[in-house]
């Protein structure tokens, strides 16, 4: 487990250091996310350590949003009358990507023949 | 022996307190979202995030007294992206096999999440600083405070917004797909995960296993894709 948390670290240090170094736009941990991706693919070794504490800490995924959660309570009054236009804005928007994002999947798999309800 | 109120100062200086509080709320938090049978109103973050602003408030503790113990659950929010490597990996020989569906459904619903934010928030006069901490809503925490960060917008503003997001997505997402007919599980996992990153693929992960695998890419390849699109929509609204 140590190793593969410290291979995690060393990833998402790297990618940090990668996209301050260079100026990417991508933020550090989206490119060590790219890093271990390359790491699990190239080693059984590691895929073996690694699959299995990614996976303890992406179940408690939710708990990690917390302290940030926590915040809200202190910026809510700070967000005055925006805080309805913003709401508006969220509760809109994210219907409108789901239901795009679904609709553009299922007609994309059906155009290329991977409809999963006709594979059975 | 020492008073109460003389151990509570010395407890409420360390980081032990908070830290371990924040584990509390949300084991009562998950335990409670079990015994709803998984509804989706009751969604454990928003009902430890509810316990704990009483506490604080209750307390009359400072956020930033509570976040110096919480910090260290916050942290992990950089390691569990690069985690999400894992999923992508298990999962490799599926998406690849839909890798046109995944590409499209996630072009799609990255570019309406944040092009139809900004557009209905810019048309309701919210504030350029503010829409910079709306634009990457969709996309999980660590990156969209990344990303605000870089737009000059509030990165707790940035965690507010998206974890709002989360919640919304996590609700509407189930009655929305049933409601639009769509049957395949991975378009609903997907599409859960691109608008709606760890929240919403927690919650296709209670519906059915399929979906929360699809969901996690979902989030995972939006991660790259807002951080790379959120700068340049951004700067077309301002």
């Amino acid at each position: 487990m140590i190793q593969a948390l410290t291979l995690i670290l060393l990833c998402q240090l790297a990618g940090e250091t990668l996209t301050r170094g260079l100026g990417l736009p991508v933020p550090g941990p989206v490119l060590g996310m790219g890093l271990m991706l390359a790491l699990l693919a190239a080693s059984e070794r590691v895929a073996e350590a690694v699959v299995p504490v990614g996976q303890g800490i992406l179940r408690h995924l939710s708990l990690l949003f917390v302290p940030a959660g926590v915040g809200v309570v202190g910026h809510v009054d700070r967000l005055g009358a925006e805080a309805a236009w913003l709401m508006v804005a969220i509760v809109i928007s994210t219907v409108l990507a789901i239901a795009a994002g679904a609709l553009a999947f299922k007609a994309v798999a059906r155009l290329t023949g991977t409809d999963e309800a006709r594979d059975g | 022996m020492a008073d109460f109120a003389e151990i509570w100062s010395y407890l409420a200086r360390g980081p032990l307190l908070w830290l371990t509080l924040t584990l509390v709320a949300y084991v009562v938090a998950d335990a409670l979202s079990a015994w709803a049978g998984r509804a989706p109103l009751a969604n454990p973050v928003l009902i430890a995030v509810i316990l704990l602003g009483l506490t604080l408030w209750g307390t009359g503790t400072p956020y930033a007294v509570y976040f110096e113990g919480a910090q260290f659950v916050h942290f992990l929010l950089g390691p569990a992206t690069v985690a999400l490597a894992v999923p992508l990996y298990l999962q490799g020989a599926r998406v690849r096999r839909a890798i046109l569906p995944v590409l499209a459904g996630l072009t799609v619903g990255s570019v309406v999440a944040v092009v139809s934010a900004l557009w209905i928030a810019r048309a309701l006069g919210v504030a350029p600083e503010t829409l910079a901490a709306l634009a990457p809503k969709s996309t999980t925490a660590p990156v969209a405070i990344g990303i605000a960060q870089s737009l000059g917008g509030s990165p707790t503003l940035a965690a507010v917004l998206v974890l709002i997001t989360g919640m919304v997505g996590a609700v509407v997402a189930t009655p929305l797909l049933n409601a639009l007919r769509v049957r395949d599980w991975r378009a609903r996992g997907l599409a859960t995960g691109v608008a709606a990153h760890g929240i919403g693929t927690a919650r296709a992960f209670q519906v059915h296993p399929q979906a929360g695998a699809f969901a996690g890419i979902g989030m995972g390849l939006n991660a790259i894709l807002t951080a790379l699109l959120a700068p340049m929509v951004l700067r077309a609204f301002l």
